[in-house]
């Protein structure tokens, strides 16, 4: 099999310092032998591992309450039941395990919710290896619950103050990290972005989650799913819950973005207040690929914003840009408050309290559920225990309907 | 032929690099000139990008300061062709901005080249772009005559150095070593194997990452490097000034001379040189 170019269509490649490319020909290498050939049954220990660590399978759940408020059949892959709470573990796993394959004696990660960071920690002190893990500094605030995970799991947290301190500006201070450290230390990167062969192997980790469902849906449900639903911040559990069912077209697939507060930008200041790269992005080049991106008419990368922080990036997997120019997967997007809404309609009807990031995909399904067909399944990549705070503030803050009464606490939340 | 192999032609080069637009348009015309009469022999000129992933945390602010400031590529076009120095100039940048420039519909990134030709540019150093992906710049900067610099990073060997040596033109940037930019109190010891390896190649050497002092760059160019590379401890001069409230004249003062301190290093280190190198 021939992964060398590294191109997904006209988007993807290699656009890293010089300092990295060996590291990266190396790790395209060990991907290769490890990941695609099962050289030394690495697949085999990667898979034994996600079952007795991780926890895997997870089930895929008949939500009930919903099927019956949009007369239609709803199931939900739940990848909130893996071990950390979230679908990175899949990928954090397969990584530090590679990198034990490889000899590598570091880790290093960037995290925005922190979900991808706590991932690693615990695959880290699963795997007996150091981890340093950066973090924007205005994400640690917004989740601290995380933070403590990590450090408690023995990973260092490294803030990073420059630009707006989210995860665009902990990507790049990742890789100059690794452009230092490069030759004994390996980055898991967190999503299908970066220089290949991440986008391809981070799929591979990932896809796990629609070869399960794909299977689920045949047993459970007798077909596989007319539509496929999951949120899109870089894409990792979008590809990993869209990847077995690209060849098979009578299922759709719709990527879920950020539009947080609005869709359209301010080129004054940089700043998009969405973070809907697939809607609304045009072609660049960030972080080691070619893809979709927020940016202003030079081409200067613009902040982008979600209420979920998993999602808040100017970027995105270029695999999924290349989905997406081929028609075979949709971009779309809603807003902040439908997201804050659809977690806790979800949490309230079905007992399942989702990541925001994943509420959006449950939003859209509230708003667009007449076009999805008679049975959907949407991917829960996370669950929203790390959002809690942040959720009864901004709910409050915006007057959410649906929201619980919170006034026990006196004087007020804060 | 750009005008970049002239300024290796008698004695090593000095080669300053500022971020355009640190801390403002107008200090910055100053600083830039201010570098050539401190003995520059090639400039530099850092096109500000928001994500320059390569760069340490000196010239990451500068970055921030130069955008903060106003700086884009239409106006570092308009920097160039007002800028009153006759040393050749070379564009930092990161690819992204080359790509994007000129719009959805224009022959990218040939446009970007074309621009840079005509306000007298001669040549170019972007950061993430690997010989891997250089093939559209490499053509457009063919037929433009400018000239495209590689760095050559102390972990590149064999197969990977010769694609880079086939590709680089006008001087090879030899990063002394890993990690980002930033100046340093001593020289890393990789620079000698770095440039053990280049030794077949006949495009001139330039050493940069961390290089601070004049001495430094004695010590470099003493051990067969053919130019010196220095951005950062310039651009700290920059940055204090700034925070000081210095006038543009009194920090252009400074840099100029650093830049002779540097310059001044550069040549006694030629001068150490046995046998001396002859000059072709």
């Amino acid at each position: 099999m021939s992964t060398s170019d590294g191109k997904f269509g006209r988007y993807g490649g290699q656009y890293v310092p010089e300092a990295l490319m060996p590291a990266i020909e190396e790790l395209e290498d060990a991907y290769e032998r490890y990941v695609l050939n099962n050289e030394d049954g690495f697949m085999d220990e990667f898979r034994q591992r996600l079952r007795d660590f991780g926890g895997r399978p997870t089930p895929t759940q008949y939500a009930e309450r919903l099927s019956e408020r949009y007369d239609r059949d709803v199931y939900m892959k739940r990848e909130d039941l893996l071990h950390g709470g979230a679908h990175k573990l899949n990928n954090a796993l397969g990584q530090v395990l590679l990198a034990k394959y490889m000899g590598k004696e570091r880790i290093i990660a960037e995290t925005g919710a922190g979900q991808h960071g706590t991932a690693t920690a615990m695959a880290c002190a699963h795997l007996d290896f150091d981890c340093e893990v950066y973090m924007g500094e205005r994400d640690i605030n917004r989740q601290r619950p995380n933070v403590f995970r990590m450090k408690i799991n023995g990973a260092e947290v490294n803030p990073v103050t420059v630009g707006r301190g989210t995860l665009k500006e902990a990507i790049s201070e990742t890789m100059r990290d690794w452009a230092t450290n490069v030759e004994d230390t390996h980055y898991v990167i967190g999503s299908v972005v970066g220089p290949h062969p991440f986008p391809a192997m981070v799929r591979d980790f990932q896809s796990v989650i629609s070869e399960e469902a794909r299977e689920q849906m045949r047993e459970q449900a007798g077909t596989l799913p007319d539509s496929v639903l999951a949120c899109a911040g870089g894409g990792s559990n979008t590809m990993g819950a869209f990847a077995e069912f690209v060849d098979d077209d009578g299922v759709d697939l719709y990527a879920v973005e950020a539009g947080g507060s609005s869709l359209s930008v301010d080129e004054e200041k940089g700043v998009a207040p969405n973070s809907a790269s697939l809607s609304t992005g045009g072609e660049g080049v960030l972080h080691g690929a070619r893809t979709k991106l927020l940016q202003d008419y030079d081409g200067q990368i613009m902040e982008s914003h979600s209420v979920s922080s998993g999602l808040d990036y100017a970027g995105v997997g270029p695999e999924l840009a290349y989905l997406v120019d081929e028609n075979r997967a949709t971009p779309v997007n809603v807003d902040d408050d439908a997201a804050l809404e659809a977690f806790h309609r979800l949490s309230r009807m079905e007992g399942v309290i989702p990541a925001l990031e994943t509420a959006h995909a449950f939003a859209y399904l509230e708003n667009n559920h007449e076009d999805l067909g008679d049975t959907v399944l949407v991917n829960v990549s996370g669950r929203g225990d790390k959002d809690l705070e942040s959720v009864i503030e901004e709910t409050e803050k915006r007057g959410i309907e649906n929201a619980p009464d919170m006034s026990m606490f006196s004087g007020g939340l804060r | 032929m750009s005008r970049i192999p002239e300024a290796f032609a008698d004695g090593p080069a000095f080669i300053p690099y500022l971020a355009v637009g640190d801390p403002d348009y107008e200090s910055s015309i100053e600083y830039v000139e201010a570098l050539e009469r401190g003995g520059a022999d090639v400039i530099e000129l850092g096109l500000p990008f928001s994500e320059p992933i390569a760069e340490g945390p000196t010239i990451q602010n500068a970055v921030v300061r130069a955008l903060e400031g106003g700086m884009t590529p239409t106006r570092f076009f308009e920097f160039v062709e007002e800028l009153d120095v006759d040393v050749p100039l070379v564009c930092m940048t990161y690819y992204n901005l080359i790509y994007r420039y000129g719009g959805e519909r224009a022959e990218r990134p040939r446009a970007f080249v074309e621009k840079a030709a005509e306000v007298g540019l001669d040549g170019f150093v972007v950061p993430d772009l690997p010989a891997e992906e250089a093939d559209p710049l490499r053509e457009a900067c063919d037929e433009f005559d400018l000239d495209l610099v590689f760095i050559v990073a102390p972990t590149t060997e064999g197969q990977r150095l010769e694609r880079i040596m086939e590709q680089v033109s006008g001087y090879v940037y030899v990063q002394a070593r890993l990690g980002v930019t930033g100046a340093r109190s001593d020289v890393s010891t990789q620079t000698d194997e770095s440039l053990g390896r280049l030794s077949d190649w006949d495009v001139p050497k330039a050493v940069g990452f961390g290089i601070k002092t004049g001495e430094h760059a004695e010590r470099i160019v003493a051990g067969g490097a053919d130019g010196i590379i220095v951005g950062s401890a310039l651009v700290d001069i920059v940055a204090e000034g700034h925070e000081n409230g210095d006038s543009a004249e009194a920090v252009a003062d400074r840099l100029e001379q650093k830049a002779r301190e540097l310059s001044e290093g550069a040549e006694k280190g030629f001068a150490q040189r046995t046998p001396h190198p002859e000059r072709t």
